[in-house]
């Protein structure tokens, strides 16, 4: 019988690859909502440029919004841009950049329409008030037009959404032409020009379905590849690893390939642990504003309305005290809790639907239970699943809420990623607005020639699945004005394609060289399998870094012990092995998430208190320090020096 | 929640260069095995259950099982996709059955608006493609 020694995955890898080398102007990394933003908007302005999109995945079910939503989150309509900024703020303690808050508030609502003239079906209300979902919606007219959307917040419209992705990338494939697109291509490192210090020239990566790598020259680059999940021990290790709140393949790509490249990040500390349904991770929100249901600790009590609630709150003013709890604060009331004796937390469904229900007819109660599911079904299919498992119909039987392990997102309610320049316009700070020879470009990293969008975005949260579109798009007209003022720029490399090759698929030969000195495949001495990696990592955040081990909290010696376990995971992953190119996708995604959790660490080491309880607790820093630190945390990795740097960075209030 | 393949069902897509839940997968996770022409997920602790492959397989033969950390046995829950709508049927442990059809787009798939035509005036400016063919005017913040 032949020894065990061969990979898992039926795409083998082979030593020596093909190559394909490729020169365009405009390289658009990633296929989600901010990707298909640029690639619809991308050849108004620039019908002339060669544009290419890379996606690790295929476009019609890539990214957070794979699976669908049940609602839109950002959707300004009559509201002001003034107030989008003031509940960004509010809900992220503070700290926000407003001029990349307000400038994405007066372009989302343009991206909501177009997603419903695409065929998104976007809920309305009637003239009596009542909802119109699917076809119906549009009886009344569209959005655009002036019909009222079903609000279940200030900000949120609820929407059928299935399908969401698979319209919006029907739309970006269509508008960038499908010749212009690699699917299953993913790139994994940045490339900076030859002769232009600090300026983007390329990137490498490879297909995950046949032995080639692509080098790609480009003039200008979108790197818009999401956050950062399974970095930290999930509460289910087996096979529920999978079952991530965010998308389970967000590697923290986009942190690690710019940072890499010596862009600047900025508040790399804040991360959001969203408090969901427990174990399925299904949706809170429409069960608290749609549904008006309300959250109990074990004794059933109503905690969060409590005397004692609102003292804990008043610590946190003006934050705490706000018409709406910051999110982080949100889950401190239910840890506070949880840590008292006091769990679990229960959402009290049966009560929200009986109260619901003594209004209704018959046809419209059971309309209101087919949209709970719908809230499942629509984005979170396992958890429906879960509720089918535990016979659990939510007008019988109460379901747990719980907090999740970390996340680390620009879009979401966290707002963690790259340092980018504001818009041109003369109410933005000159402190927040950079670019090339004289000329401001929006979203451009501290890196010449390089954006990103959507999650990539640091210190503008709240942006959800629209506003990462608009954003995407906001992009794609800097990058078209960076290649008519670049014309000129010709990218050069500095590696050959040699060192290149060797670079990409150096877990391959690690494991070809090696696999035969024994006779398991998953254990040898000379290299280790990102499975295994994947693991070291997520136990040592877990303990160390304020994971759900210790409640989310961390020390200055914890972080301190995790920095040491780091460094040594990163020289460790010289030795990644790679049996087969879906492994090999697996070897790139850990290391993509080893460096995106230092400089998450770094940033909590930096930050001397503890700006989000909540999300995290600094137990040698408890509460806020405002006066030392009511300013963003910025950091840089030097790519010749190979040295890191975090350091303060102003915060500059615009919207009163 | 894996998704696993019924083999019975699964035809490997008759032969094709990838099949629909190669294509479709958005974690890389489907895979088939070329010598019995059946597909399977090869790495189901990595699976979102997002049912991107249960939905686009043509002969309905992907489910999936809930995570074995947590999930109960004995239920199920099911989609069959149409052009305008999807139909859920969802299994209780206890053996009750609910069915749900929620619509999923108003429009012909494949017929979204690329805009092909439209091209942008004012390179300069901060509209939007559409924005400035609507004649959309910025607002600027009252500070």
């Amino acid at each position: 019988m032949a020894l065990p020694n061969k990979p898992l995955g039926e795409t083998k890898a082979v030593k020596d690859p093909a190559v394909e080398e490729r020169e365009v102007d405009i390289l658009i990394v990633g296929g989600g909502m901010a990707a298909c933003g640029t690639a619809f908007e991308i050849k108004k302005w620039a019908p002339d440029a060669k544009v290419l999109l890379c996606d690790k995945a295929a476009m019609e079910r890539s990214g957070a919004v794979a699976q669908g939503l049940s609602a839109i989150n950002t959707y300004v309509g009559k509201n002001s841009p003034e107030d989008y900024v003031k509940m960004v703020r509010n809900d992220l303690m503070g700290l926000v950049r407003e001029d990349l808050i307000f400038d994405l508030g007066c372009h989302v609502d343009d991206s909501v329409h177009l997603f419903e003239e695409w065929g998104l079906p976007i809920w309305k209300k009637s003239a009596e008030g009542k909802t119109l979902d699917g076809k119906k919606g549009l009886a009344v007219g569209s959005l655009k037009k002036g019909a009222e959307p079903v609000r279940t917040g200030k900000w949120q419209i609820m929407i059928n959404g299935e399908s969401y992705k698979r319209i919006v990338a029907e739309a970006a494939k269509l508008a960038l032409g499908t010749e212009n697109i690699i699917e299953r291509c993913f790139i994994v490192e940045l490339l900076l020009d030859a002769n232009k210090p600090n300026q983007i020239a390329g990137a490498v990566g490879f297909s995950v379905r046949e032995n080639k790598v692509y080098i790609i020259k480009c003039k200008t680059m979108m790197v818009a590849c999401g956050g950062a999940v399974n970095i930290y021990m999930p509460r289910s290790v087996g096979e529920g690893k999978g079952r991530a709140w965010y998308p389970v393949w967000n590697a923290g790509s986009t942190y690690t390939m710019c940072m890499k490249v010596g862009a600047e990040l900025s508040m790399m500390e804040n991360r959001f642990t969203p408090a969901r349904f427990k174990d399925g991770y299904g949706p809170v929100g429409a069960w608290f504003l749609l549904f008006k249901a309300k959250t109990l600790n074990g004794l059933g009590e109503d905690f969060a309305s409590s005397d004692a609630a609102k003292a804990e709150l008043q610590k946190y003013a003006p934050y705490g005290t706000a018409a709406v709890t910051p999110t982080c604060l949100r889950n401190h009331l239910m840890l506070t809790e949880m840590k008292a004796g006091r769990g679990p937390i229960m959402m009290d469904t049966v009560t929200a639907l009986a109260t619901l229900g003594k209004t209704m007819s018959k046809q419209e109660l059971k309309h209101l239970e087919s949209e709970a599911w719908e809230d499942f079904l629509d984005m979170t299919c396992g958890q429906a699943n879960l509720w089918c498992a535990q016979d659990c119909e939510p007008e019988k039987k109460n379901s747990e809420v719980m907090p999740t392990e970390p996340y680390l997102l620009g879009s979401h309610s966290g707002c963690c990623g790259l340092w980018t320049s504001g818009p041109d316009y003369g109410w933005v700070p000159a402190a927040y607005k950079w670019g090339d020879g004289g000329k401001v470009y929006n979203r451009m990293t501290t890196v010449v020639g390089l954006f990103t969008s959507g999650d990539g975005v640091g210190c503008s949260g709240h942006k959800f699945s629209s506003g990462s579109h608009a954003e995407g798009r906001m992009a794609a007209k800097e990058m078209a004005k960076f290649v008519r003022d670049h014309a000129d720029f010709k990218p050069a490399i500095k590696q050959s394609s040699t060192e290149l090759v060797d670079l990409v698929y150096k877990p391959v030969r690690t494991y070809l060289d090696n696999c035969n000195y024994t006779t398991a495949v998953d254990i040898n001495p000379n290299y280790i399998k990102p499975s295994g990696m994947a693991l070291r990592l997520m136990k040592a955040t877990h303990e160390y870094g304020a994971g759900t081990a210790t409640y989310y909290q961390t020390s200055s010696k914890s972080l301190e012990i995790v920095m040491d376990l780091l460094a040594t995971m990163r020289v460790d992953c010289e030795k990644l092995g790679a049996g087969d190119l879906h492994e090999l996708m697996r070897a790139w995604e850990i290391y993509h998430r080893i460096w995106t959790v230092e400089a998450h660490l770094r940033h909590i080491q930096f930050r001397k208190e503890t700006r989000y309880p909540g999300f995290y607790y600094q137990a040698d820093y408890p509460g806020q320090d405002d006066k030392n630190w009511f300013c963003f945390v910025n950091s840089k990795y030097d790519p010749a020096k190979k040295e890191w740097s975090v350091f303060k960075k102003d915060y500059i209030k615009i919207i009163p | 929640m894996p998704s696993f393949v019924i083999a019975e069902k699964c035809d490997g897509c008759k032969g094709g260069d990838k099949t629909a839940c190669m294509y479709i997968c958005p974690n890389d996770l489907m895979v088939l095995d070329t010598t019995a022409m059946k597909a399977y997920n090869q790495e189901p602790d990595q699976c979102w259950e997002c049912f991107s492959c249960v939905k686009i397989c043509p002969t309905q033969a992907i489910e999936v099982r809930g995570y074995s950390d947590f999930v109960p046995l004995g239920s199920s829950i099911m989609p069959m996709m149409g052009t305008e709508d999807v139909m859920w049927t969802c299994k209780f442990r206890n053996g009750l059955i609910k069915r749900f059809k929620f619509p999923i787009r108003t429009t012909p798939e494949g017929q979204a608006n690329g805009y092909l035509n439209l091209k942008g005036k004012d390179l300069n400016s901060g509209l939007l493609s559409t924005e400035e063919a609507d004649g959309y005017v910025l607002p600027t913040p009252k500070i």
